[in-house]
Protein backbone atom coordinates (compact mmCIF):
# COMPACT_ATOMS: atom_id res chain seq x y z
CA UNK A 1 0.00 0.00 0.00
CA UNK A 2 0.93 3.33 -0.39
CA UNK A 3 2.22 5.87 2.19
CA UNK A 4 0.33 9.03 2.88
CA UNK A 5 2.69 12.00 1.20
CA UNK A 6 2.27 14.04 4.28
CA UNK A 7 3.28 11.55 6.89
CA UNK A 8 3.58 7.80 7.23
CA UNK A 9 0.48 6.24 7.57
CA UNK A 10 -0.83 4.32 4.34
CA UNK A 11 -2.53 6.52 1.82
CA UNK A 12 -6.38 5.73 2.07
CA UNK A 13 -7.42 8.54 -0.62
CA UNK A 14 -6.21 9.26 -3.95
CA UNK A 15 -7.20 12.44 -5.40
CA UNK A 16 -6.32 13.70 -8.36
CA UNK A 17 -6.20 17.73 -8.96
CA UNK A 18 -6.81 19.29 -12.29
CA UNK A 19 -5.94 22.70 -12.40
CA UNK A 20 -5.45 25.44 -14.98
CA UNK A 21 -4.05 22.23 -16.75
CA UNK A 22 -1.97 20.59 -14.78
CA UNK A 23 -2.57 17.94 -13.04
CA UNK A 24 -1.69 16.76 -9.61
CA UNK A 25 -1.86 13.21 -7.73
CA UNK A 26 -1.86 13.09 -4.31
CA UNK A 27 -2.05 9.88 -2.25
CA UNK A 28 -3.33 10.89 1.55
CA UNK A 29 -3.90 9.37 4.71
CA UNK A 30 -7.62 10.22 5.98
CA UNK A 31 -6.52 12.94 8.44
CA UNK A 32 -4.34 14.37 6.09
CA UNK A 33 -7.37 14.16 3.71
CA UNK A 34 -9.57 15.62 5.80
CA UNK A 35 -6.89 18.65 6.54
CA UNK A 36 -6.23 18.86 2.15
CA UNK A 37 -9.65 18.99 1.65
CA UNK A 38 -11.26 21.22 4.51
CA UNK A 39 -8.52 23.50 3.33
CA UNK A 40 -9.21 23.46 -0.35
CA UNK A 41 -13.05 23.69 0.10
CA UNK A 42 -13.35 27.52 -0.01
CA UNK A 43 -10.70 28.03 -2.75
CA UNK A 44 -12.30 25.37 -5.11
CA UNK A 45 -15.93 27.49 -4.79
CA UNK A 46 -14.40 30.51 -5.80
CA UNK A 47 -12.12 29.00 -8.57
CA UNK A 48 -14.98 26.65 -10.02
CA UNK A 49 -14.99 28.61 -13.27
CA UNK A 50 -11.17 28.17 -13.37
CA UNK A 51 -11.55 24.24 -12.83
CA UNK A 52 -13.64 24.06 -15.51
CA UNK A 53 -11.10 25.93 -17.78
CA UNK A 54 -8.14 23.24 -16.65
CA UNK A 55 -10.48 20.96 -18.13
CA UNK A 56 -11.08 22.58 -21.08
CA UNK A 57 -7.28 23.17 -21.44
CA UNK A 58 -6.75 19.21 -20.78
CA UNK A 59 -9.23 18.62 -22.89
CA UNK A 60 -7.88 20.29 -25.90
CA UNK A 61 -4.11 19.97 -25.26
CA UNK A 62 -3.38 19.22 -28.79
CA UNK A 63 -4.74 21.68 -30.31
CA UNK A 64 -3.79 25.36 -30.58
CA UNK A 65 -4.89 27.07 -28.01
CA UNK A 66 -4.17 30.61 -29.70
CA UNK A 67 -6.09 29.20 -32.95
CA UNK A 68 -8.98 28.78 -31.10
CA UNK A 69 -9.65 31.52 -29.02
CA UNK A 70 -9.85 33.66 -32.24
CA UNK A 71 -13.49 31.22 -32.66
CA UNK A 72 -16.37 33.31 -32.11
CA UNK A 73 -20.48 32.35 -31.74
CA UNK A 74 -22.24 34.24 -34.74
CA UNK A 75 -25.19 34.64 -32.97
CA UNK A 76 -24.34 36.42 -29.90
CA UNK A 77 -20.76 37.22 -30.44
CA UNK A 78 -18.95 35.10 -27.25
CA UNK A 79 -15.63 34.20 -28.35
CA UNK A 80 -14.04 30.78 -27.16
CA UNK A 81 -11.48 33.27 -25.16
CA UNK A 82 -14.21 34.39 -23.12
CA UNK A 83 -15.97 30.82 -22.62
CA UNK A 84 -12.72 29.82 -21.24
CA UNK A 85 -11.93 32.44 -18.80
CA UNK A 86 -15.69 32.57 -17.31
CA UNK A 87 -16.72 29.23 -17.91
CA UNK A 88 -20.03 30.29 -19.13
CA UNK A 89 -21.56 30.24 -22.63
CA UNK A 90 -23.52 32.89 -24.33
CA UNK A 91 -26.24 31.33 -25.49
CA UNK A 92 -27.75 28.18 -26.83
CA UNK A 93 -26.06 28.25 -30.52
CA UNK A 94 -22.26 28.23 -28.91
CA UNK A 95 -23.27 24.48 -28.86
CA UNK A 96 -23.32 24.25 -32.17
CA UNK A 97 -20.37 27.40 -33.18
CA UNK A 98 -18.23 25.24 -30.90
CA UNK A 99 -19.22 22.00 -31.17
CA UNK A 100 -15.73 20.76 -31.93
CA UNK A 101 -14.15 21.76 -28.93
CA UNK A 102 -16.89 21.82 -26.86
CA UNK A 103 -17.77 17.87 -27.47
CA UNK A 104 -14.47 16.60 -25.87
CA UNK A 105 -14.90 18.81 -22.81
CA UNK A 106 -18.21 17.62 -22.51
CA UNK A 107 -16.67 13.71 -22.93
CA UNK A 108 -14.30 14.55 -20.14
CA UNK A 109 -16.96 16.10 -17.98
CA UNK A 110 -19.89 13.30 -18.41
CA UNK A 111 -18.21 10.35 -19.95
CA UNK A 112 -20.77 10.36 -22.64
CA UNK A 113 -21.58 13.06 -25.58
CA UNK A 114 -25.32 12.02 -26.35
CA UNK A 115 -27.94 12.79 -24.29
CA UNK A 116 -30.40 9.84 -23.42
CA UNK A 117 -33.00 11.68 -20.96
CA UNK A 118 -36.02 13.81 -21.14
CA UNK A 119 -37.23 15.37 -24.74
CA UNK A 120 -39.62 18.34 -24.72
CA UNK A 121 -42.95 17.24 -25.69
CA UNK A 122 -43.01 20.35 -28.21
CA UNK A 123 -41.16 19.33 -31.70
CA UNK A 124 -37.58 21.08 -31.89
CA UNK A 125 -37.73 22.19 -35.20
CA UNK A 126 -38.73 25.33 -34.22
CA UNK A 127 -35.04 25.83 -32.45
CA UNK A 128 -33.49 26.60 -35.88
CA UNK A 129 -35.85 29.62 -35.92
CA UNK A 130 -35.21 30.86 -32.42
CA UNK A 131 -31.69 30.75 -32.96
CA UNK A 132 -31.98 32.65 -35.70
CA UNK A 133 -33.84 34.89 -33.56
CA UNK A 134 -30.82 35.73 -31.10
CA UNK A 135 -28.89 36.92 -34.10
CA UNK A 136 -31.09 38.97 -35.57
CA UNK A 137 -31.97 40.79 -31.87
CA UNK A 138 -28.34 40.97 -31.76
CA UNK A 139 -27.89 42.22 -34.89
CA UNK A 140 -30.89 45.39 -34.24
CA UNK A 141 -28.88 46.33 -30.83
CA UNK A 142 -25.62 46.67 -32.99
CA UNK A 143 -27.17 48.58 -36.24
CA UNK A 144 -29.44 50.94 -33.07
CA UNK A 145 -25.84 51.89 -31.74
CA UNK A 146 -24.83 52.88 -35.56
CA UNK A 147 -27.96 54.74 -35.78
CA UNK A 148 -28.55 52.64 -38.94
CA UNK A 149 -32.22 53.12 -38.35
CA UNK A 150 -33.42 51.66 -41.86
CA UNK A 151 -32.00 48.77 -41.52
CA UNK A 152 -33.19 48.28 -37.51
CA UNK A 153 -36.55 49.02 -39.04
CA UNK A 154 -35.91 45.88 -41.51
CA UNK A 155 -34.42 43.91 -38.98
CA UNK A 156 -37.79 44.68 -36.27
CA UNK A 157 -39.58 43.42 -39.23
CA UNK A 158 -37.89 40.27 -39.64
CA UNK A 159 -38.03 39.64 -35.86
CA UNK A 160 -41.97 40.20 -36.11
CA UNK A 161 -42.59 37.55 -38.74
CA UNK A 162 -40.50 35.01 -37.03
CA UNK A 163 -41.88 35.78 -33.93
CA UNK A 164 -45.03 35.30 -35.40
CA UNK A 165 -44.27 32.60 -37.34
CA UNK A 166 -42.93 30.47 -34.07
CA UNK A 167 -45.98 31.83 -32.65
CA UNK A 168 -48.27 29.93 -34.97
CA UNK A 169 -46.02 26.92 -34.65
CA UNK A 170 -47.15 27.13 -30.94
CA UNK A 171 -50.65 26.85 -31.27
CA UNK A 172 -50.77 24.07 -34.16
CA UNK A 173 -48.90 22.33 -31.73
CA UNK A 174 -50.90 23.16 -28.97
CA UNK A 175 -54.32 21.79 -30.90
CA UNK A 176 -52.19 18.49 -31.39
CA UNK A 177 -51.84 18.00 -28.14
CA UNK A 178 -55.01 18.08 -27.19
CA UNK A 179 -56.32 15.40 -30.12
CA UNK B 1 -44.74 40.09 -1.39
CA UNK B 2 -44.48 41.03 2.47
CA UNK B 3 -41.72 38.52 3.25
CA UNK B 4 -41.76 38.64 7.25
CA UNK B 5 -44.91 36.56 7.32
CA UNK B 6 -42.25 34.10 6.36
CA UNK B 7 -40.76 34.45 9.71
CA UNK B 8 -42.86 32.49 11.80
CA UNK B 9 -43.36 29.61 9.56
CA UNK B 10 -41.13 27.05 7.88
CA UNK B 11 -40.43 24.86 4.51
CA UNK B 12 -43.46 21.63 4.34
CA UNK B 13 -39.59 20.05 3.58
CA UNK B 14 -38.55 20.94 7.19
CA UNK B 15 -41.48 19.16 9.09
CA UNK B 16 -39.01 15.82 9.53
CA UNK B 17 -41.75 12.99 8.30
CA UNK B 18 -41.77 10.78 4.81
CA UNK B 19 -39.24 7.84 4.58
CA UNK B 20 -36.51 7.55 6.64
CA UNK B 21 -36.47 11.06 7.98
CA UNK B 22 -34.23 10.46 10.94
CA UNK B 23 -31.56 11.04 8.51
CA UNK B 24 -32.69 12.54 5.69
CA UNK B 25 -33.89 15.41 5.98
CA UNK B 26 -34.98 16.27 2.61
CA UNK B 27 -34.81 15.08 -1.13
CA UNK B 28 -33.98 17.68 -4.32
CA UNK B 29 -34.37 17.76 -7.34
CA UNK B 30 -33.78 20.96 -9.89
CA UNK B 31 -33.45 21.14 -13.31
CA UNK B 32 -31.67 24.07 -15.71
CA UNK B 33 -33.90 25.05 -18.34
CA UNK B 34 -33.14 28.01 -21.12
CA UNK B 35 -35.36 29.37 -23.32
CA UNK B 36 -33.97 28.94 -27.30
CA UNK B 37 -34.52 32.46 -28.35
CA UNK B 38 -31.98 34.37 -25.48
CA UNK B 39 -28.42 34.64 -24.90
CA UNK B 40 -27.65 33.31 -21.29
CA UNK B 41 -28.24 35.51 -18.06
CA UNK B 42 -25.00 36.21 -17.91
CA UNK B 43 -24.22 37.39 -21.85
CA UNK B 44 -27.85 39.37 -21.66
CA UNK B 45 -27.98 43.03 -21.38
CA UNK B 46 -30.15 44.38 -19.27
CA UNK B 47 -32.89 45.25 -21.30
CA UNK B 48 -32.84 41.24 -22.59
CA UNK B 49 -32.60 40.23 -18.79
CA UNK B 50 -35.67 42.20 -17.99
CA UNK B 51 -37.25 40.97 -21.25
CA UNK B 52 -36.48 37.29 -20.55
CA UNK B 53 -37.50 37.95 -16.31
CA UNK B 54 -40.93 39.87 -17.67
CA UNK B 55 -41.82 37.09 -20.18
CA UNK B 56 -41.21 34.04 -17.41
CA UNK B 57 -42.69 36.11 -14.57
CA UNK B 58 -45.53 35.65 -17.29
CA UNK B 59 -45.58 32.01 -18.13
CA UNK B 60 -45.07 31.10 -14.52
CA UNK B 61 -48.11 33.05 -13.18
CA UNK B 62 -50.22 30.24 -15.49
CA UNK B 63 -48.42 27.48 -13.59
CA UNK B 64 -51.07 24.70 -11.49
CA UNK B 65 -49.16 24.40 -8.57
CA UNK B 66 -51.61 23.38 -6.43
CA UNK B 67 -50.93 26.55 -4.24
CA UNK B 68 -50.62 29.61 -4.98
CA UNK B 69 -47.76 30.82 -6.72
CA UNK B 70 -45.75 33.94 -4.40
CA UNK B 71 -43.01 35.73 -7.00
CA UNK B 72 -40.57 37.83 -5.48
CA UNK B 73 -38.29 40.46 -7.72
CA UNK B 74 -35.20 39.18 -6.08
CA UNK B 75 -33.36 42.72 -7.63
CA UNK B 76 -34.99 45.12 -5.39
CA UNK B 77 -34.52 43.08 -2.57
CA UNK B 78 -33.07 44.48 0.26
CA UNK B 79 -29.85 42.19 1.10
CA UNK B 80 -31.28 40.98 4.74
CA UNK B 81 -34.35 39.57 2.57
CA UNK B 82 -31.95 38.08 -0.05
CA UNK B 83 -29.82 36.58 2.49
CA UNK B 84 -33.48 35.16 4.25
CA UNK B 85 -34.30 33.74 1.06
CA UNK B 86 -31.15 31.94 0.65
CA UNK B 87 -31.06 30.76 4.49
CA UNK B 88 -35.17 29.34 3.41
CA UNK B 89 -33.18 27.48 0.21
CA UNK B 90 -35.37 28.90 -2.08
CA UNK B 91 -32.82 30.77 -3.86
CA UNK B 92 -28.91 29.67 -4.33
CA UNK B 93 -26.22 32.11 -3.06
CA UNK B 94 -25.55 32.94 -6.11
CA UNK B 95 -29.05 34.43 -7.12
CA UNK B 96 -28.83 36.45 -4.17
CA UNK B 97 -25.44 37.89 -4.88
CA UNK B 98 -25.92 38.40 -8.96
CA UNK B 99 -27.15 41.62 -10.41
CA UNK B 100 -30.12 42.83 -12.63
CA UNK B 101 -33.05 41.69 -13.58
CA UNK B 102 -34.22 38.71 -11.78
CA UNK B 103 -36.65 36.86 -9.28
CA UNK B 104 -38.29 33.60 -7.94
CA UNK B 105 -41.80 32.44 -7.46
CA UNK B 106 -42.12 29.37 -4.81
CA UNK B 107 -45.91 27.72 -3.69
CA UNK B 108 -46.85 28.78 -0.16
CA UNK B 109 -45.41 25.35 1.14
CA UNK B 110 -42.20 26.70 0.22
CA UNK B 111 -41.93 22.83 -1.53
CA UNK B 112 -40.97 24.30 -5.37
CA UNK B 113 -39.26 27.14 -6.13
CA UNK B 114 -38.89 28.59 -9.70
CA UNK B 115 -35.52 30.87 -9.95
CA UNK B 116 -35.41 32.99 -12.93
CA UNK B 117 -32.06 34.58 -14.51
CA UNK B 118 -29.94 32.45 -11.70
CA UNK B 119 -26.53 31.17 -13.93
CA UNK B 120 -29.54 29.81 -16.52
CA UNK B 121 -33.04 31.63 -17.40
CA UNK B 122 -34.62 29.07 -15.15
CA UNK B 123 -33.76 26.94 -12.31
CA UNK B 124 -36.60 24.66 -11.35
CA UNK B 125 -36.35 23.48 -8.00
CA UNK B 126 -38.82 20.71 -5.80
CA UNK B 127 -37.88 19.97 -2.43
CA UNK B 128 -39.65 17.05 -0.52
CA UNK B 129 -39.27 15.73 3.42
CA UNK B 130 -37.59 12.47 4.02
CA UNK B 131 -36.22 10.50 1.26
CA UNK B 132 -38.41 10.75 -1.64
CA UNK B 133 -36.86 11.45 -4.75
CA UNK B 134 -39.61 9.89 -6.99
CA UNK B 135 -41.77 11.69 -5.46
CA UNK B 136 -39.96 15.20 -6.26
CA UNK B 137 -39.07 13.61 -9.89
CA UNK B 138 -42.76 13.29 -10.59
CA UNK B 139 -43.37 16.59 -9.43
CA UNK B 140 -40.83 18.63 -10.85
CA UNK B 141 -41.26 16.59 -14.63
CA UNK B 142 -45.30 18.11 -14.95
CA UNK B 143 -43.89 21.56 -13.90
CA UNK B 144 -41.71 21.35 -16.70
CA UNK B 145 -44.40 19.95 -19.20
CA UNK B 146 -46.51 22.48 -18.03
CA UNK B 147 -43.96 25.24 -18.59
CA UNK B 148 -42.62 23.69 -21.74
CA UNK B 149 -46.07 24.21 -23.09
CA UNK B 150 -45.98 27.66 -23.03
CA UNK B 151 -42.69 28.59 -24.20
CA UNK B 152 -39.33 26.60 -26.43
CA UNK B 153 -36.43 25.51 -24.34
CA UNK B 154 -33.48 25.35 -25.83
CA UNK B 155 -32.65 22.07 -26.70
CA UNK B 156 -30.80 19.49 -29.03
CA UNK B 157 -31.32 15.75 -29.27
CA UNK B 158 -27.69 15.45 -29.58
CA UNK B 159 -26.67 17.44 -26.52
CA UNK B 160 -30.36 17.54 -24.61
CA UNK B 161 -30.78 20.32 -22.83
CA UNK B 162 -28.41 23.64 -23.61
CA UNK B 163 -27.21 24.97 -20.28
CA UNK B 164 -24.75 28.29 -19.68
CA UNK B 165 -22.71 25.59 -17.98
CA UNK B 166 -21.80 22.17 -19.89
CA UNK B 167 -21.59 20.79 -16.38
CA UNK B 168 -25.44 21.29 -16.59
CA UNK B 169 -26.14 19.92 -20.33
CA UNK B 170 -28.19 16.90 -21.10
CA UNK B 171 -30.96 16.28 -18.72
CA UNK B 172 -29.62 19.59 -16.49
CA UNK B 173 -30.82 17.67 -13.58
CA UNK B 174 -29.05 17.92 -10.08
CA UNK B 175 -31.00 15.20 -7.85
CA UNK B 176 -29.43 16.10 -4.36
CA UNK B 177 -30.20 14.31 -0.75
CA UNK B 178 -29.16 15.88 2.39
CA UNK B 179 -28.16 13.89 5.03
CA UNK B 180 -28.02 13.90 8.78
CA UNK B 181 -24.87 12.04 9.57
CA UNK B 182 -23.61 12.66 13.06
CA UNK B 183 -22.95 9.24 13.94
CA UNK B 184 -20.50 8.82 11.00
CA UNK B 185 -18.78 11.68 11.77
CA UNK B 186 -17.98 11.23 15.20
CA UNK B 187 -17.01 7.73 14.48
CA UNK B 188 -14.54 9.48 11.09
CA UNK B 189 -16.46 6.82 8.98
CA UNK B 190 -17.49 9.33 6.98
CA UNK B 191 -13.94 9.72 4.91
CA UNK B 192 -14.40 6.43 3.88
CA UNK B 193 -18.28 7.77 2.67
CA UNK B 194 -16.54 10.59 0.88
CA UNK B 195 -14.02 8.17 -0.75
CA UNK B 196 -16.46 5.71 -2.26
CA UNK B 197 -18.77 8.90 -3.65
CA UNK B 198 -15.93 10.12 -5.07
CA UNK B 199 -15.20 7.15 -7.25
CA UNK B 200 -18.88 7.20 -8.90
CA UNK B 201 -19.08 10.83 -9.32
CA UNK B 202 -21.34 11.95 -6.90
CA UNK B 203 -20.68 15.12 -5.46
CA UNK B 204 -20.60 15.56 -1.24
CA UNK B 205 -21.93 19.53 -0.15
CA UNK B 206 -22.55 20.95 2.76
CA UNK B 207 -26.19 22.53 4.30
CA UNK B 208 -25.63 25.73 1.41
CA UNK B 209 -24.86 23.78 -1.38
CA UNK B 210 -21.86 24.65 -3.87
CA UNK B 211 -18.79 25.42 -1.53
CA UNK B 212 -20.30 25.81 1.62
CA UNK B 213 -18.83 23.63 4.90
CA UNK B 214 -20.65 20.66 6.32
CA UNK B 215 -22.44 22.15 9.43
CA UNK B 216 -24.28 20.65 12.12
CA UNK B 217 -23.76 17.12 10.51
CA UNK B 218 -25.41 17.86 7.28
CA UNK B 219 -24.30 16.51 3.93
CA UNK B 220 -25.63 17.05 0.53
CA UNK B 221 -25.25 14.40 -1.83
CA UNK B 222 -25.35 15.20 -5.57
CA UNK B 223 -25.05 13.62 -9.24
CA UNK B 224 -22.76 15.54 -11.38
CA UNK B 225 -23.03 13.90 -14.39
CA UNK B 226 -26.12 15.11 -16.86
CA UNK B 227 -25.49 14.43 -20.01
CA UNK B 228 -25.70 10.84 -21.47
CA UNK B 229 -27.86 9.62 -18.17
CA UNK B 230 -31.74 9.22 -18.27
CA UNK B 231 -33.18 10.92 -15.73
CA UNK B 232 -34.53 7.76 -14.16
CA UNK B 233 -30.64 6.65 -13.89
CA UNK B 234 -29.63 9.52 -12.49
CA UNK B 235 -32.08 9.04 -9.42
CA UNK B 236 -32.14 5.29 -9.42
CA UNK B 237 -28.28 5.64 -8.99
CA UNK B 238 -28.66 7.94 -5.73
CA UNK B 239 -31.57 5.96 -4.27
CA UNK B 240 -29.36 2.84 -4.06
CA UNK B 241 -25.97 4.80 -2.89
CA UNK B 242 -28.09 6.75 -0.18
CA UNK B 243 -29.71 3.62 1.09
CA UNK B 244 -26.55 1.85 1.88
CA UNK B 245 -25.68 5.56 3.63
CA UNK B 246 -28.51 5.12 5.73
CA UNK B 247 -27.88 1.60 6.76
CA UNK B 248 -24.25 2.27 7.33
CA UNK B 249 -25.30 5.69 9.85
CA UNK B 250 -27.63 3.19 11.58
CA UNK B 251 -25.46 0.56 12.46
CA UNK B 252 -23.16 3.20 13.77
CA UNK B 253 -25.63 4.50 15.86
CA UNK B 254 -26.82 1.25 16.74
CA UNK B 255 -23.24 0.15 17.93
CA UNK B 256 -22.85 3.70 19.36
CA UNK B 257 -26.05 3.24 21.84
CA UNK B 258 -24.45 -0.37 22.35
CA UNK B 259 -20.81 0.43 23.40
CA UNK B 260 -20.84 4.21 24.80
CA UNK B 261 -24.91 4.57 25.96
CA UNK B 262 -24.11 6.87 28.81
CA UNK B 263 -21.34 8.85 27.58
CA UNK B 264 -23.57 9.41 24.02
CA UNK B 265 -26.25 10.24 26.64
CA UNK B 266 -23.96 12.43 28.57
CA UNK B 267 -23.41 13.93 25.17
CA UNK B 268 -26.53 14.71 24.04
CA UNK B 269 -27.99 15.73 27.34
CA UNK B 270 -25.29 18.04 28.12
CA UNK B 271 -25.95 19.62 24.48
CA UNK B 272 -29.59 20.13 25.41
CA UNK B 273 -28.35 21.99 28.58
CA UNK B 274 -26.22 24.30 26.70
CA UNK B 275 -28.96 24.95 24.17
CA UNK B 276 -31.56 25.43 26.45
CA UNK B 277 -29.92 27.95 28.63
CA UNK B 278 -27.11 29.66 27.14
CA UNK B 279 -27.19 33.49 26.94
CA UNK B 280 -24.96 33.89 24.45
CA UNK B 281 -24.52 31.29 21.51
CA UNK B 282 -22.71 31.23 17.81
CA UNK B 283 -24.54 30.02 14.68
CA UNK B 284 -21.43 27.19 14.70
CA UNK B 285 -22.12 26.26 18.19
CA UNK B 286 -25.93 26.52 17.57
CA UNK B 287 -25.23 23.76 14.50
CA UNK B 288 -23.22 21.68 16.64
CA UNK B 289 -25.55 21.34 19.33
CA UNK B 290 -28.46 20.89 17.67
CA UNK B 291 -27.10 18.09 15.87
CA UNK B 292 -26.47 15.77 18.60
CA UNK B 293 -29.83 16.92 20.16
CA UNK B 294 -31.43 15.84 16.88
CA UNK B 295 -29.80 12.32 17.17
CA UNK B 296 -30.96 12.22 20.50
CA UNK B 297 -34.03 12.07 19.76
CA UNK B 298 -34.03 9.90 16.81
CA UNK B 299 -32.30 7.32 19.78
CA UNK B 300 -34.92 7.98 22.10
CA UNK B 301 -32.25 9.73 24.36
CA UNK B 302 -34.76 12.77 24.74
CA UNK B 303 -38.50 12.64 24.64
CA UNK B 304 -39.95 15.92 25.40
CA UNK B 305 -38.83 17.76 21.87
CA UNK B 306 -40.15 16.94 18.30
CA UNK B 307 -37.60 16.59 15.19
CA UNK B 308 -39.90 19.59 13.65
CA UNK B 309 -38.76 21.95 16.01
CA UNK B 310 -35.20 20.53 15.63
CA UNK B 311 -34.77 20.85 11.79
CA UNK B 312 -37.12 24.64 12.21
CA UNK B 313 -34.15 25.83 14.91
CA UNK B 314 -31.63 24.97 12.53
CA UNK B 315 -32.59 27.09 10.00
CA UNK B 316 -34.60 29.88 12.30
CA UNK B 317 -31.31 30.33 14.58
CA UNK B 318 -29.47 31.84 11.19
CA UNK B 319 -28.34 35.35 10.87
CA UNK B 320 -31.22 36.60 8.66
CA UNK B 321 -33.79 34.61 9.97
CA UNK B 322 -32.95 35.98 13.62
CA UNK B 323 -32.90 40.02 12.54
CA UNK B 324 -36.26 39.32 10.66
CA UNK B 325 -37.87 38.02 13.48
CA UNK B 326 -36.41 40.61 15.40
CA UNK B 327 -37.42 43.09 12.85
CA UNK B 328 -33.89 45.31 13.60
CA UNK B 329 -30.28 45.04 12.12
CA UNK B 330 -28.21 43.31 14.54
CA UNK B 331 -24.60 42.91 14.64
CA UNK B 332 -23.04 39.30 15.60
CA UNK B 333 -22.29 40.30 18.76
CA UNK B 334 -26.22 40.85 19.47
CA UNK B 335 -27.40 38.24 17.02
CA UNK B 336 -25.60 35.90 19.38
CA UNK B 337 -27.58 37.02 22.27
CA UNK B 338 -30.88 36.84 20.42
CA UNK B 339 -30.05 33.70 19.68
CA UNK B 340 -29.46 32.11 22.51
CA UNK B 341 -32.81 34.27 24.09
CA UNK B 342 -34.75 32.55 20.92
CA UNK B 343 -33.76 29.25 21.95
CA UNK B 344 -34.43 29.33 25.22
CA UNK B 345 -38.02 30.37 24.20
CA UNK B 346 -38.41 27.65 21.80
CA UNK B 347 -36.48 24.93 23.78
CA UNK B 348 -38.12 25.89 27.27
CA UNK B 349 -41.26 28.02 26.23
CA UNK B 350 -40.70 30.55 28.75
CA UNK B 351 -40.95 33.92 27.37
CA UNK B 352 -37.26 35.95 27.24
CA UNK B 353 -36.39 38.43 30.44
CA UNK B 354 -36.71 41.09 28.91
CA UNK B 355 -32.86 42.96 27.80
Amino acid sequence: MKKCSRCSKPATLHITELREGVVDVLHLCESCAHEYLSNAQPEQAETAASGLSGKIKAATSDRDLEELDQLTCPNCGISFREFRSQGRLGCPHDYIAFRNELLPLLENIHGETQHTGKIPKRAPGGSRRQYRLIKLRSNLRDVVEQEDYEAAAQLRDEIQALEVELEDGTSEDDISDDA
Amino acid sequence: MDLDALTTTSGEWLRGTGPDSDIVVSSRIRLARNLAQFPFPSRADDSTRSEIEALLRDKLNLLQLGTSLIYVDVNTLETLDRQFLVERQLISREHADSHGSRGVGFGDQENVSLMVNEEDHLRIQVLRSGFSLNECWSEIDRIDDSIESHVTYAFSEELGYLTACPTNAGTGIRVSVMLHLPALVITKEIQKVFQALHKISLAVRGLYGEGSQAMGDFYQISNQVTLGKSEEQVITGLNDVVANIIAYERRVRDALVKENRSSLHDQVARAYGILKNAQTISSEETMHLLSSVRMGINLGLIDDLEIPTVNELFIHTQPAHLQKLRKEHLESAERNVARASYLRLRLTGHEPEPN
